[in-house]
């Protein structure tokens, strides 16, 4: 793995929030951590574990308190000027007035490409999410995976190589969310971005990560790193003793190291 | 079921407003009710009828005016709105300012701008209208521009779009239906005022001056006869911006 | 706290921000105001069109007249403020009543909603009080035995009639509001209307209320002194609006203390509506309504 040349450092951060009332919040703290080009890497733990925190603060969307963050070698801010990544969110966040084309060239238009080579560029994201058929619908006609792969195709516009991705499929069925993990491998096989990826749901997160990353709250903070090596990423995967293994690691991570086959942990 | 509710939306009301119109011209002729106290309906038709071209006059006066006034107040809001969103200096400047102006009778102001601008011409009657405008327009705007969803937000910040571009493809396009909203409004405010400003003096054609000089002459029944000529005035401009606003809304839903 | 005082220094930083434009503009403009061909888009700086700011305010502790024993004029402008108030209030209330009336008869019968809710609508934005004037002979001319209709009542009457149609929409709203969960929930326990009505409408239309209630206020207030013009009614703000700006010409500050005092009617209607929001706080948690 060191061979690899480095997407992301996050060496010794932390990150305190202060609210108006200057209470305190500890949501990272000391949290170290490297991906490599190409890698996928998912972020998983209960709520409050900092999670979606640690990718705002690699997106440069939030300010780290001490530590420090780097992005291909540079740091968050200007990695963010330079457009080296690209970034999805629960919420698709399509602009309502705005066609599936013209959200899909938005950071296209604000980063001043000519309108030939945005729709050249849109054309070749529409047919790659399948959605070629639907460029001139609004967000409103749309479903709400279809939306999804709109925002996945907007975040891959820039061609990065890192995708920031806040539990993209958590508002999508189960049946949605599988169809859209198996087209997400895909993607990043064909693009060879590194992601960094956060979602609660332990089952995406062994079947999409070459390595899970678990955290624990109160202060937020790395507690196990798992490494998974799955020859192929499919749907045989999903019934394969392997895949299971590797659900159970992660279970047992997200319980502090108790026993096989915990129940009660969130399992989708 | 489904025919019998669109007969109540669409029936009821018009069977209430047909009730109430037969209800009055049978009390009006029953109780032999004086014009000065209310005079009948078929009174008021009649009077319209027969002087629609006097209506459609002052009809036209007070309309420009009411027009002039929400074209400057709504443009005046939207400018100032976009601009104390991005200077949060002035926005907190400007609080007292609008709420004063919102809670104080606008009208009250007509007697100051005629000794500003003159009582002859049009100018202070239409800035009467404009101010009662800027209010809704602004306070509208403003909210609009603030409704910026988190994501959209961070979304912008990822793609280091300048303040500018931000203003450009998110905020603004953002706060059109809310725009809309308050031109609505304005739109009713600004008839409202024009035609009461004409109440507080200075010499004009318009219809508030047509219903106190019929009033003062005794010529009750003419004097409702141009109300409902206001009335007529007020439902277009509000029928043409609640048009506008609707289709702006039926265009954006859900995100 | 020191948000807040930092908002205040803020707003008292406008409102001087805005006197000193108003002086440095009548300092600079021409007399004659700027003139683009007939029209004049800048007003007129002369003493009569705009006073210096100190004139206005001095001229609030001068007499009113020249006559003898005339009250000094900031007294005479707040009993007349206090008058316009009064009736104001009057109508507010009565407004209000006849607005909730409204809405409780359109929440209980879908029918009565769907024939009266378009003319609510419909009435509100039209310039109805145009009819003010209309109604000045109904002083003096209608007595049902000992009863005498008075001019202010007229006057209370379209300030009432004003502040009505916000109540009666907002409150509408408001108390069809309750999601279905919430209704269902109340229909599984065989509730009453008057019970659902009491524990659950009534408290979820109060964030629509509120804003409605301020609305009204302002309505009222401005029915009031539109209607105190028109129909003729002395001892208030607007005939006193009217009456000094007749004496503009000679007295140029004095036309500004009754504007003065309809801001300052405003002002604490708006104020006496905020203080009924504040008793009714804990029904407005789940935050204001868009």
């Amino acid at each position: 793995m060191t061979a690899k040349p480095v997407a992301v450092t996050v060496t010794n951060v932390d990150k305190i929030f202060r609210s108006r009332k200057g209470a305190e919040v500890h949501a990272l703290s000391d949290v170290s951590l490297e991906v490599a080009a190409g890698e996928f890497i998912s972020l998983i733990g209960p709520s409050g574990c900092g999670k979606s925190t640690l990718m705002r603060l690699v997106a440069d969307l939030d300010g780290i308190t001490s530590g420090e963050i780097t992005v291909f070698g540079k740091t968050p801010e200007k990695a963010r000027k330079d457009q080296d990544y690209g970034i999805a969110f629960q919420q698709a966040g399509l602009l309502p007035w705005r066609s599936v084309r013209a959200n899909i060239e938005l950071p296209l238009e604000i980063h001043g490409w000519e309108p030939r080579d945005r729709k050249e560029r849109s054309d070749e994201l529409l047919e790659l999410i399948g959605l070629a058929d639907f460029a001139d619908h609004k967000p409103d006609q749309l479903s709400g995976g279809m939306k999804q792969r709109v925002a996945i195709a907007r975040s891959l516009a820039e061609r990065p190589r890192l995708l920031l991705m806040d539990e993209p499929f958590g508002a999508l069925d189960e049946i949605t969310r599988e169809h859209m993990q198996n087209e997400l491998v895909a993607l990043c096989q064909e693009t060879g971005a590194a992601v960094i990826f956060v979602t609660h749901s332990i089952p995406e997160a062994v079947f999409l990560s070459d390595r899970v990353v678990v955290m624990s709250p109160r202060p937020g903070r790395i507690t196990e790193v798992i490494d998974l090596d799955f020859s192929s990423r499919d749907e045989e995967l999903r019934e394969d003793a392997a895949f299971y293994e590797g659900v159970t690691a992660v279970r047992n991570a997200l319980h502090g190291g108790e026993t096989a086959g915990a129940r009660g942990v969130e399992n989708r | 079921m489904n025919a019998g509710s669109t007969a109540r939306t669409l029936l009821a009301p018009v069977v209430l407003g047909a009730a109430a119109i037969a209800l009055w011209q049978l009390l009006v002729v029953a109780f032999q009710v004086e014009p000065f106290l209310v005079p009948s309906p078929s009174g008021i038709a009649g009077a319209f009828a027969d002087t629609a071209s006097g209506i459609m006059e002052a009809s036209l006066a007070t309309g420009l005016n009411a027009l002039i006034g929400l074209l400057i107040g709504a443009v005046l809001g939207i400018f100032v709105a976009i601009i104390a969103n991005a200077l949060t200096f002035l926005d907190r400047m400007l609080v007292p300012l609008v709420a004063a102006l919102a809670v104080i009778p606008i009208v009250a102001l007509a007697p100051i701008f005629y000794a500003m601008f003159g009582a002859a011409a049009e100018t202070g009657r239409q800035l009467v209208a404009a101010v009662a405008v800027f209010v809704p327009m602004y306070l509208n705007t403003l909210h609009g521009l603030r409704q910026v969803e988190p994501v959209h937000r961070d979304l912008m910040r990822s793609y280091a779009a300048t303040k500018e571009q931000t203003n450009r493809m998110l905020l603004i396009p953002g706060a059109i239906p809310y725009v809309l909203t308050g031109l609505k409004i304005g739109s009713s405010l600004a008839v409202i005022s024009a035609l009461i400003a004409e109440y507080f003096g200075g010499p004009a054609k318009g219809l508030g001056r047509a219903i106190t000089s019929s009033a003062a002459a005794s010529n009750y029944t003419v004097a409702w006869a141009y109300v409902l000529g206001a009335v007529l005035l007020g439902t277009v401009f509000y029928g043409v911006t609640a048009a506008l606003e609707s289709f702006s809304h039926r265009h954006r839903s859900g995100t | 706290m020191s948000k807040r005082a930092a908002a205040v220094l803020w707003g008292i930083a406008g409102v001087i921000a805005a006197l000193a434009i108003w002086e440095i503009y009548k300092a600079l403009g021409p007399d004659e105001g700027v003139v683009i061909g007939d029209v004049t888009v800048l007003p007129r700086t002369t003493d009569i069109a705009m006073p210096h700011t100190w004139d206005v305010l001095a001229r609030l502790f001068e007499p009113v007249t020249r006559a003898a024993g005339a009250d000094v004029l900031w007294w005479a402008v707040l009993q007349a403020a206090a008058f316009s108030l009064g009736i104001a209030a009057l109508g507010w209330l009565i407004g209000v009543t006849f607005g909730l009336g409204i809405a409780l008869l359109m929440q209980r019968w879908i029918t009565a909603e769907s024939a009266i809710l378009p003319w609510v609508v419909l009435s509100q934005t039209v310039p109805l009080i145009a009819i003010a004037p209309l109604v000045r002979r109904w002083g003096s001319e209608i007595t049902i035995g000992s009863f005498q209709w008075e001019n202010w009542m007229s006057v209370a009457v379209i300030a009432s009639y004003l502040a009505f149609f916000p109540v009666a929409v907002s409150a509408l709203r408001g108390l069809k509001s309750p999601p279905s969960a919430d209704t269902d929930l109340f229909r599984a326990y065989s509730a009453s209307w008057w019970t659902t009505l009491r524990k659950l409408r009534l408290p979820s239309s109060v964030p629509y209320l509120i804003p409605a209630l301020r609305l009204a206020a302002a309505n009222a207030v401005v029915g009031t002194v539109v209607a105190e013009v028109s129909i003729g009614l002395g001892g208030g703000i607007g005939r006193m609006i009217i009456e000094f700006a007749a004496t503009a010409s000679g007295d140029p500050a004095k036309t500004y203390a009754p504007i003065l005092g309809a801001v300052l009617i405003g002002l604490v209607s708006a104020g006496l509506v905020a203080l009924i929001g504040v008793g009714l706080r804990r029904y407005t948690r789940g935050g204001a309504p868009a």
